[in-house]
């Protein structure tokens, strides 16, 4: 082992004992996520569309769509993974909040052709 | 073009005046499977009077829209019905081709049956449009206007020697999809039309269209072509279709495709938008050109459909 190599293994060593034997770190830094939840994360239905097309947010964020067309939209999970909106009429919104880690497909009922998908990381 | 002309029958010549005069008041005379045309003049006058019964497709009334460019779509939809009151020689029974409402709440579906009881519009045959699926997958609109036929709501009928189906291409559509008519309503599609001689005039309508219209903006139906594919062997078959809010027409063989008018707002010509939905600029008093009824009547003996389109006066 060179001079390099023991420098990583020893900041590896203190970064992992830091984890694992500083709980009250660990806690506050939990507590203080929860306490600050992201804030809401928008997409915009426009031209039947949903806008971005693909989103990516961390765990529990809450995404808001807004219809922003004269026609209705349907906001629908395709894999049945959260609940349905009611038929958005101009500027309604719905929102879900996402806790868990995953890929969530949705469409609109109405128009299908509509596709996003939403990335909780 | 030119090589349909330099192959083209008389009636191939008839068809691409047809293809002119779409949507101006042309009568359209579907005989053995090829389309014919004329102004409608006295002589049109004549011909639909011989007609064996007609009726009349209304289609895309979205009662419960409120915007530019039509505020009031019950009146419209009752200006509509009064068309049909003034015909000469009244329709057998009436076809909505979907979109009776626009979000499927009760108090729309309320509005809508008021005025088609106002109207004394007697036998309406009802398919229903996506709007009408909202939240229930249709169960307000199958309980107040189905046929009760099939357990999926699809149903056909015979009337004076032509048979009607009507089809629903609006439920179960999945993420990506276009409408969709399912395999079970394929599979009882088959076994409807098994028994027919070719020769029985057909007419199938369905909300959406049964061609690929304009698939990027969701007109069309996934599964069509094999619907159509029962259809081919008969000499006369016409769909009816609505969902687009205008006049497109196509003829493939024997078979002739129809989408209608709304009678509640137009819709852009498939492209010349950013996106489909009400078309906000047309102004007030321009309105009543974009919305109309259809008229169809079968001439006895001829095995003819003539297809009419009445714009609101």
């Amino acid at each position: 082992m060179n001079v390099m190599t023991w420098a990583l293994a020893l900041i590896a060593s203190l970064v992992l004992s830091m984890a694992v034997l500083s709980p009250a770190w660990a806690a506050s830094g939990a507590a203080a996520t929860a306490t600050k939840p992201a804030k809401p994360v928008t997409v915009d239905i426009r031209d039947f569309a949903f806008a971005p097309k693909t989103l990516t947010v961390a765990a529990g964020t809450r995404v808001v769509w807004t219809n922003r067309d004269d026609e209705p939209h349907v906001v629908v999970s395709a894999g049945n993974q959260f609940a349905t909106s009611r038929a958005l009429d101009t500027s309604d919104t719905y929102a879900v909040t996402f806790d868990r880690p995953g890929t969530y497909t949705y469409y609109c009922a109405i128009h299908p052709m509509m596709v996003g998908t939403i990335i909780v990381q | 073009m030119r090589d349909i002309e330099d192959h083209g029958t008389e009636g191939r010549r008839h068809f691409l005046k047809c293809m002119a005069w779409a949507g101006a008041g042309t009568l359209w005379m579907m005989q053995g499977g090829v389309l014919r045309a004329q102004p409608l003049t006295a002589k049109g006058a004549a011909s639909a009077a011989d007609a064996s019964f007609g009726f009349v497709q209304i289609s895309d009334s979205h009662i419960g829209f409120h915007k530019a460019p039509n505020m009031d779509v019950a009146g419209t939809l009752r200006s509509s019905l009064a068309m049909i009151q003034a015909q000469k020689v009244q329709p057998d029974f009436v076809l909505h081709t979907g979109d009776l409402t626009h979000l499927s709440r009760p108090e729309e579906f309320d509005t809508l049956a008021g005025i088609m009881q106002d109207a004394h519009m007697g036998k309406v045959f009802y398919v229903p449009g996506e709007h009408d699926m909202i939240g229930d997958n249709g169960a307000e609109f199958f309980r107040r206007f189905g046929e009760r036929q099939q357990p999926g709501g699809w149903y056909s009928f015979d009337h004076r020697g032509v048979h009607f189906v009507g089809l629903i291409n609006v439920l179960n559509l999945k993420a990506g999809s276009l409408g969709s008519l399912g395999a079970d309503q394929l599979a009882w599609l088959k076994q409807d039309l098994t028994s027919l001689s070719p020769d029985t005039p057909l007419v199938v309508f369905a909300h959406m269209p049964l061609w690929p219209l304009y698939p990027d903006w969701g007109w069309g139906t996934d599964d069509s072509n094999e619907a159509v594919s029962y259809l081919k062997r008969f000499g006369s078959v016409s769909v009816l279709n609505g969902h687009i809010h205008q006049i497109q027409q196509k003829v493939e063989g024997n078979v002739t495709f129809y989408t209608a008018r709304s009678t509640a707002y137009p819709q852009p010509a498939p492209g010349t938008a950013p996106a489909p939905g009400p078309m906000k600029d047309v102004a007030p008093n321009d309105l009543h050109r974009y919305l109309g009824i259809r008229d169809v009547r079968h001439v006895q003996g001829s095995h003819a459909l003539a297809v009419t389109d009445e714009v609101m006066a």
